[in-house]
């Protein structure tokens, strides 16, 4: 204790400096795109970004002159679905690896894990064939049926359900529970913390995917909001980079809004005891 | 609601048997206490009367109605266990609820069940916490007050004063037997504690080593131990068990260890090769020089009330005995140990022999 207390001057300063420089690097990028998207383009075109024509015109502009709305939308409507499909079916998968016997358990278990060795870029091609021919290409459901389940999700789930104490189930099986009542009625909430987690891991995932969307849709009526931005760049050729920005941000808030909440939770879940 | 067990058997496997022949009769309202050391089987031998674990053979009986194929839930009984198996995301008050909604009680009944299972854990005031947020002693009695609730007539117990303190395991075990005298429960409750079995049980049944030992009331348990491990389970500091035999020349004399005691018997000992069993306070010690000596002292504890003195006799056995008030010896204090007038006979499996006489020794 005394080693901290006592920590010499010069060293606590060098330390502070190291962090400081870390910080700027980590958020520098961030705060000059936040800070790009308050000014006129034609400032950043001339490289005058300490301009003070700061408005929120930008803003403005990119909510009326494109279709940044309905590629929200697009992006809400897909990571909202696949989320909680995720969480329905990796909670019940991951409830019959753990309270139901049945023959070959185990080798269904490591099968599933397997999958997770496989990265999504193996699988593109056949899963782009496979969308293909069931004509679901600039569809929703082309972005969202290939999610609707996780290995990693289920995975995650089991480790949390077997942490349950044996007791539950017994006192469940006592006031005769069926096992559709005591997953929804004690499983869920007991767990619930690791299904927040779950669930904005899988909000973000959704959200933030590129290149499945890019190769599976055509048209901005179904475009994601990450491949919107994208496309918004490419489509003209004078660039309106202070527009840019502003959908940029606009598009980052919803994922500051997910990982707030969820902090709130992991916080407020950790310390819970059934069990003494 | 009475609860029989004819010749009940659990086994693993081929190899692990844990359970054989268990035969028991429970009477409706009746306190029954499973006590036996840790591994003995007693909490799986109650997970097969609750019907959490299958039995590989034999008959449990509910009211005179076989139930070894019926669901826990149609034996209509509950369960505290050691855990108290509460639902941390549900207050106090939802926590008791929870198994009279799932029975679907009508509302105004789980109101008033509710209420009253609350009130007499004295716990009222806390209804609206969650789990977590009381003591160890208080979430145990939401765990008594689902028991109470419940309009089974049948509860189990697993343990459920082993993750509280002495002082508050002195407390609750008063407050579970009153409840359950209040309420007319069958109870049958499990634990490795000697003293919790002899201070609540109307009949006690000892297990060990897959087997029953004995079945008895409390008094009957401690003065006639079928055996050498029911003397020694029960009873603080454990009973004395000494090699014993039966003098050569007079078949009323009992020679005790190597010839350190001798007692002339009411009537003939009863085998050439025996073990007697003395309880501690039944062990009268003088100080003695080291002629007239049979022991030594080793140690002594001061209770207060009352002092333990931990003794060698000359022929290696240790001897503990408990004298009133305070005694002070030195170690390696040269004394004469002997036994009083109420002994047990052991034969060399460790059986108990009965004498035709209540008392064996002359007073």
């Amino acid at each position: 204790m005394e080693m901290v207390a006592k920590q010499k001057l010069p060293q606590k300063i060098l330390n502070y400096v190291l962090l400081i420089i870390l910080t700027a690097v980590v958020l520098g990028p961030f705060l000059i795109g936040l800070w790009t998207s308050l000014l006129p383009t034609m400032d950043i075109a001339k490289g005058n970004f300490l301009s003070l024509h700061i408005s929120l015109t930008n803003y403005v502009d990119a909510f009326q002159k494109t279709p940044i709305l309905q590629y929200l939308g697009n992006s809400l409507w897909i990571s909202t679905l696949t989320t909680i499909a995720q969480l329905i079916f990796c909670s019940m998968s991951a409830y019959a690896f753990v309270f139901l016997r049945f023959r070959g358990r185990k080798v269904l278990f490591i099968l599933f894990l397997a999958t997770m060795m496989l990265p999504f870029e193996a699988e593109i091609i056949p899963n782009f064939m496979t969308v293909k021919a069931m004509g679901l290409l600039n569809t929703y459901s082309a972005m969202i049926v290939p999610f609707l389940t996780s290995a990693f999700g289920t995975f995650m789930l089991r480790q949390s359900f077997l942490q349950m104490p044996d007791e539950l189930k017994e006192a469940a099986d006592i006031e005769g529970l069926g096992h559709f009542q005591f997953y929804w009625k004690i499983v869920m909430p007991y767990n619930r913390i690791s299904l927040i987690t779950l669930g904005a891991y899988g909000f973000l995932g959704a959200w933030n995917q590129y290149l499945w969307p890019m190769l599976t849709t055509f048209s901005n009526a179904f475009r994601p909001v990450q491949n919107g931005l994208r496309q918004l760049q490419s489509e003209e050729t004078f660039n309106d980079w202070g527009m840019i920005q502003a959908t940029a941000a606009i598009v980052v808030i919803p994922t500051l809004i997910v990982l707030f909440v969820g902090q709130h939770y992991f916080k407020s879940g950790m310390n819970e005891g059934a069990v003494k | 609601m009475s609860i029989s067990l004819r010749n009940v058997r659990k086994d693993y496997d081929q190899q692990t048997k844990v359970l054989e022949k268990v035969s028991a009769e429970v009477q409706t309202g009746e306190f029954f206490v499973i006590v036996g050391p840790s591994g003995c089987g007693k909490s799986t031998l109650l997970r097969m009367i609750a019907g959490l674990t299958p039995i590989t053979d034999g008959e449990v009986r509910i009211n005179d109605r076989v139930v070894n194929e019926l669901p826990p839930k149609a034996r209509k009984l509950t369960m505290v266990f050691q855990n108290y198996a509460l639902y941390p995301f549900l207050s106090v008050w939802d926590n008791v609820a929870f198994g009279l909604k799932a029975r679907k009680l009508s509302q105004s009944d789980v109101q008033n069940r509710v209420n009253n299972a609350l009130k007499m854990v004295n716990l009222t005031d806390f209804k609206n916490r969650k789990p977590r947020e009381l003591s160890g002693g208080q979430r145990q009695r939401v765990a008594l007050a689902r028991a109470v609730a419940s309009d089974a007539d049948i509860c189990l117990m697993d343990e459920p004063l082993s993750n509280l303190d002495a002082q508050l395991r002195i407390r609750m075990r008063q407050e579970i037997y009153n409840l359950q005298r209040k309420l007319g429960l069958t109870l049958i409750y499990v634990t490795h504690d000697q003293v919790e079995a002899m201070t609540m049980a109307d009949h006690i049944m000892v297990l060990n080593d897959q087997h029953v030992q004995q079945i008895g009331t409390p008094a009957e348990i401690y003065q006639h131990p079928a055996n050498e491990f029911v003397a020694q389970f029960f009873g603080t500091p454990q009973i004395n068990i000494l090699p014993a035999k039966r003098s050569a020349e007079n078949s009323h004399l009992l020679t005790v260890g190597s010839n350190d005691m001798q007692v002339a018997l009411n009537e003939e000992v009863p085998a050439d090769q025996l073990r007697i069993g003395v309880r501690p306070d039944e062990l009268t010690i003088s100080r003695a020089d080291s002629v007239d000596s049979n022991a030594v002292v080793k140690n002594t504890e001061f209770l207060g009330n009352e002092t333990i003195v931990y003794a060698t006799l000359n022929s290696g056995d240790n001897v503990r005995a408990v004298l009133p008030g305070q005694v002070n010896f030195r170690g390696y204090e040269p004394i004469k140990v002997q036994v009083g007038s109420h002994l047990l006979f052991f034969n060399n499996d460790g059986e108990r022999i009965g004498l035709t006489k209540e008392e064996a020794v002359h007073a």
